[in-house]
Parts: structure tokens; C-alpha cells; sequence
């Protein structure tokens, strides 16, 4: 196959990592392994409430089991700069309901 | 087997893929393994306002297992030809 569903691409990218429990986690992903397991290095968490704008906690190194993944995005640098976390309302995302 | 086979047939089509949050993201299906997780290009969430979550995310690598439905494009079934792989499939190779 020529386009492959791994995240070799993503390595040493900065990505955002939406998890089953309705976390958001950014950081450098250092690891992967065929479960989804990954190990992400200077992470830090975006609390998301409909009260104040984004609030982000840091993590520092980090593994994820794969079994609380839900989605891995690549992080585009430039419109993540030109956001403004702040101003941002929302509700957090709902926890995965199997 | 059939439906990753049926996947990879789709690939480079604009998919919505809906999860079990409820958070819809729209792209170009760029490939799909063998636990059907899937990896979209061109991505944008289909309700930005409510789900601000992936607002700089363009590529994204969905897991299988966290997926509820895959929406296809009308033209995306060939009706026959999965009628004829699911029977194949039934019958056991």
C-alpha cells in the first residue's frame, strides 16, 4: 500500500491528541507503538469551558495508553499561533460512549 | 478483510467521519489500516462554533475504534460489486 495509517509522519511534529475521556493534550511526539501507545514530550493539556478562554496546564513528558485515544491531529504551527486562546468558549468534549 | 478492502477502494474521497463523542471532522480519506483507523487530509470539524477542539488540525489519524459512522459520497457504493464481495465473504473466501 502506498499511503500508510501509522504515525510515522507525525514523529517529532507537534500534535493534538483528543482523548476517550474528552481531554485535549498538545506536545511533540516522540513514540508510537501498533496499539496507539505514544509517548509525547513537552505536553500540555487545553482546558476548554464555556466560562473563561482556553486555560492550558502543563504536562511535561507524557504517555498515552492508545486504548484512551481517540484522535491524533497534526498541529499546523502557524494557525495555532494565530488563534487566540483567550477569546476561545466552548464546552469541553463529551467522553467516548461506546 | 472486507471492509478494509471496501476503505482502501475509497481512498481520496471526501468522507465525514463521525465519532463517539458526536464531534464530526470532513476530509479527503488518505488511508485506513487494518483496525479500520482512518487518516484524513484537509480536515475541518463540520461544527466549528460548538467543537473549537481541531481549529489548527489540517491531518488527522482517527482511531477505529472511536468511530461511529463513516458518511460516504452518493457515488461512493458500487451497489453490485459489494453485493458480489459480501457473498463471497459469507461463503467463507
Amino acid at each position: 500500500m502506498a499511503a500508510t495509517t501509522g504515525l510515522e509522519s507525525f514523529v517529532d511534529q507537534i500534535i493534538s491528541v483528543i482523548t476517550n475521556d474528552g481531554r485535549n493534550i498538545v506536545g511533540l511526539l516522540k513514540g508510537f507503538d501498533q496499539a496507539t501507545n505514544i509517548i509525547l514530550d513537552e505536553s500540555h493539556e487545553r482546558v476548554f469551558s464555556t466560562k473563561e478562554g482556553v486555560q492550558q496546564l502543563v504536562l511535561g513528558l507524557y504517555i498515552i495508553r492508545g486504548d484512551n485515544i481517540g484522535v491524533i491531529g497534526e498541529l499546523d504551527e502557524e494557525l495555532d499561533a494565530s488563534l487566540d486562546f483567550s477569546k476561545l468558549r466552548a464546552h469541553p468534549l463529551k467522553p467516548v460512549m461506546h | 478483510m472486507l471492509f478494509f478492502s471496501y476503505f482502501k477502494d475509497l481512498v481520496g474521497q471526501e468522507v465525514t467521519v463521525e465519532l463517539k463523542n458526536d464531534l464530526a471532522i470532513r476530509g479527503t480519506l488518505h488511508s485506513v489500516d487494518q483496525y479500520l483507523n482512518i487518516k484524513l487530509e484537509n480536515t475541518r470539524v463540520v461544527d466549528q462554533d460548538k467543537y473549537p477542539h481541531m481549529l489548527s488540525v489540517r491531518n488527522c489519524f482517527i482511531r477505529g475504534s472511536v468511530v461511529r459512522y463513516v458518511q460516504l459520497p452518493p457515488d461512493g457504493v458500487d451497489v453490485d460489486l459489494l453485493h458480489d464481495a459480501a457473498r463471497r465473504e459469507a461463503r467463507g473466501g
